[in-house]
């Protein structure tokens, strides 16, 4: 592999490649970060806005007591989210654990929902702590049941311990495996990786090693898709595309939870990485609260007044 | 399948129904608004509407207000104790964040810029100045000069059109929790927050005479700095002026400070946070629309670093967004005034006269008004006028260096010192470089932060004095025994 020639695959390479990026100063990103969040996003910008934001959504379950129904009925939600109205864009994907792929695409297939993704978390998602025959068995039975998209966790432990080559390696790897067949989106887990510093070593880490999408978190660990670490994110796929001529998507996940957190990733996409950013292919929410609060946001602006949530439905 | 978008922001105007805005505006002495006799009209520099006329003070005007002054500190303000000069101060500080939008819409449409600085930056440090001066009023002989302190008597005070509210603040807050009454002027092209802090003083109740806000242009300063009433001035402005002042004030009792220009420079090393450091770059000079007197008007960028920054700027620069100062979204106002576009213009002109590569953010203008489009010189040398002189506008002169030593001697070879940026990643040279430049205000990592704690003040011609922090209070007390 040639790594966009950044890289050569050695050690001493990769501690090369990521000591020459300039630090991020705490103070200066939080600013940033806050500043944006003031922008003002009225009428057809936010009626924009929520629809854009609609179509983003990895629409996401990601609990021990998932079964088929319930996978069955985030996938109807994800195809039609408003059944009542046909104007309403279908989500980006469905992400479930690698057991539920199988389910998810054949209900998707079944109820014209083809356009719609299935992402599966993967890599012994969440924690990432299990031997590499497992997370490549991991992905092999997702990809096999059907997945048009991985989402790795990466082994935080090998990254804070300083063992960069360990979780570049995993990465390619897995990218081996995804080839063709799927998208492959990689977790920090942010929320464990703490600095800025590192949120900007780990994109540029995972974006050599072929990464299609970075991703915040897995949801299970807070703070996750904090403004700061996003904005870090978004900076680090603009650099990417000077450095490399690739666009590598984004997806922040975990405690986005309603609209104006949404338009406000969208502002922060705008102004940071710029408008090519602005479509599904390049940036995903992961979220499961979030999209009922889209469609909440989408009616109030269609009727005038808030509905009440029993015109939603809850899944 | 997927189409290029682009994510346009629809306008999002801030209500201007908050404030009324009166046709015609007196003075404000002895605790009443008096008529004035000559009225002059003020404009909304965005569209160049006459928002109101405002009184021209002329001696006679001066006179009452400095006798109100006189007559508030003589019979009641140096007869109060410190604990209830500072119940006023607090409840002042209350009552202007309770109309802080107030305050703010006035701000913007008066002054010209953005409603999110307003709104976000000029009225709460306006009000905290009040809050934190407010603590000191009954601390006096803990400023450092000797327990047994005094006040000055009567304040003249004159303040520029770039902060009008804070500014405001910067001057009356310390000079009214040291003891002193003040006659304040503000300037002409901007008084409508002044007086509208007037009947905060009303609504305050505080002491008729305290504080009289006469309004006027130069000729009325003129009036304040050299009426024999008066017992301290305090100006901010121009160097021009402050030079005027100073010589008129030098053979009189008057204690004096001055707050002036700048030509600060903000040094990049190739180590900074280089993302952070464009950000600070922008603040530091398109803050204000540059109009600012510790503005970072000179980027001083390490060599090894400079295409890198320079495009990272370019880039940000063109997302800069110019336009309706009332628009929540709008990054950069109005020039100031008419005369101050002419200014920038003039400057912007010499710099590419000399020789400097001239880039513009693109950006629409509006066709009323009073607008500049961000922009910076390349190629500039310490020879070249634009590296010199201040400009006051959103126009920044870019050099480079190739060792430490050198950001430094550039950075320090003005005849300015107010303030200075320094961008690196590494303490050590952050502390080193501190030490080594000659700036009343230096920066680390960021730009353009103001607090009412920290003394803030100029070298050389930048000034003299302090103002804000315990410095900047003992600037309107006198020790007894050195009177």
């Amino acid at each position: 592999m040639s790594f966009y020639g950044l890289v050569d695959g050695s050690d001493a390479s990769l501690k090369k490649y990521l000591v020459s990026l300039p630090g991020v100063d705490q103070v200066g990103a939080e600013q940033r970060a806050a500043m944006l969040a003031t922008r003002s996003i009225k009428t057809t910008s936010k009626r924009w806005a929520i629809d854009t934001a609609i179509s983003m959504v990895d629409l996401t379950t990601l609990e021990g007591a998932d079964t088929p129904g319930k996978v069955k009925a985030l996938c109807t939600k994800a195809v039609r989210p408003d059944p009542t109205n046909s104007d309403v864009p279908s989500v980006g994907a469905v992400c479930v654990y690698n057991d539920m792929v199988g389910i998810a695409r054949k209900h998707l297939d079944l109820i014209g929902g083809q356009h719609v993704g299935v992402a599966a978390v993967s890599t012994a998602f969440p924690s990432g702590r299990a031997s590499m025959a497992v997370k490549i068995q991991d992905t092999q039975d997702a990809l096999n049941a059907g997945a048009s998209e991985i989402d790795m966790v990466i082994d935080r432990g090998a990254f804070l311990g300083g063992r960069y080559i360990d979780v570049f390696n995993e990465i390619v790897k897995i990218r081996e495996l995804c080839g063709t067949r799927a998208h492959l989106k990689v977790i920090f887990e942010t929320g464990e990786l703490v600095t800025y510093d590192n949120v900007r070593k780990v994109s540029f880490l995972a974006m050599a090693a072929g990464a299609d999408f970075i991703k915040t978190s897995t949801g299970k660990i807070a703070p996750a898709a904090t403004a700061p670490v996003v904005l870090v994110m978004l900076e680090a796929v603009r650099d990417f595309y000077s450095m490399a001529q690739v666009r590598i998507g984004v997806k922040p996940a975990g405690g986005i939870r309603n609209t104006k957190d949404a338009i406000k990733q969208l502002v922060l996409v705008n102004e940071t990485a710029g408008s090519e950013w602005l479509k599904p292919s390049l940036f995903r929410i992961g979220a499961s609260a979030l999209l009922n609060d889209l469609l909440m946001q989408r009616m109030k602006m269609d009727d005038g007044y808030y509905a009440s949530p029993q015109y939603v439905t809850i899944d | 399948m997927e189409v290029p978008v682009s994510f346009e922001y629809a306008p999002a105007p801030e209500s201007s129904a908050i404030v009324s805005i009166k046709p015609t505006y007196g003075h404000f002495i002895g605790g009443k608004f008096v008529a004035g006799r000559k009225h002059f009209p003020t404009i909304n520099p965005a569209t160049e509407e006459i928002l109101s006329r405002i009184s021209l003070a002329g001696k006679a005007d001066v006179d009452a207000a400095v006798k109100a002054a006189r007559k508030a500190y003589v019979t009641t303000w140096s007869k109060m104790s410190g604990r209830e000069r500072g119940k006023y101060l607090f409840r002042i500080a209350r009552i202007m964040q309770e109309r802080a939008r107030e305050f703010a819409v006035l701000e913007t449409l008066d002054n010209g810029k953005p409603i999110r600085e307003s709104r976000d930056v000029d009225v709460p440090l306006a009000a905290a100045h009040f809050f934190y001066h407010a603590g000191w009023a009954d601390k006096l002989e803990f400023a450092g000069l000797g327990t047994s302190t005094k006040a000055h008597g009567v304040a003249g005070q004159i303040i520029p059109w770039n902060f009008p509210l804070l500014m405001l603040a910067w001057k009356v807050a310390p000079a009214l929790a040291a003891g002193n009454t003040v006659v304040l002027k503000p300037a002409e092209s901007t008084s409508l927050t002044a007086l509208l802090f007037a009947e905060v003083c009303q609504q305050a109740e505080l002491p008729a005479g305290v504080v009289n806000i006469v309004t006027g242009d130069g000729t009325t300063g003129a009036l304040i700095v050299n009426h024999p009433g008066i017992d301290k001035i305090a100006f901010t402005g121009s160097t021009d002026v402050g030079k005027i002042i100073a010589r008129a004030v030098a053979p009189t009792h008057k204690s004096v400070t001055l707050e002036l220009g700048g030509k600060a420079a903000n040094i990049v090393f190739e180590d900074a946070a280089i993302d952070e450091a464009v950000e600070g770059i922008v603040n530091g000079i398109f803050f204000n629309q540059g109009h600012v007197c510790c503005a970072g008007s000179r980027l001083i960028l390490q060599e090894s670093v400079e295409d890198e920054v320079l495009e990272k700027l370019k880039k940000r620069m063109a997302q800069i967004r110019l336009g309706d100062p009332m628009d929540k979204n709008t990054d950069l106002g109005a020039i100031n005034s008419k005369e101050q576009l002419l200014k920038i213009r003039e400057l912007s002109a010499v710099g590419e006269a000399e020789g400097g590569q001239r880039w513009s953010a693109p950006c629409d203008l509006p066709k009323k008004g009073f607008w500049f489009a961000p922009t910076i010189f390349t190629g500039v040398t310490q020879a070249h006028r634009i590296a010199r002189e201040e400009i006051f506008g959103p126009v920044l002169s870019v050099l480079t260096f190739r060792t430490p030593q050198e950001a430094i001697d550039k950075a320090n070879n003005t005849p300015f010192g107010l303030s200075a940026g320094i961008w690196s990643e590494k303490g050590s040279r952050i502390l080193w470089a501190s030490q080594q430049l000659r700036a009343g205000v230096i920066w680390a990592n960021t730009f353009n932060k103001f607090d009412p704690t920290s003394p803030f003040g100029g070298y050389k011609e930048s000034g003299w004095g302090r103002e804000g922090g315990r410095h900047g209070l003992s600037a309107y007390l006198k020790g007894v025994g050195h009177e």
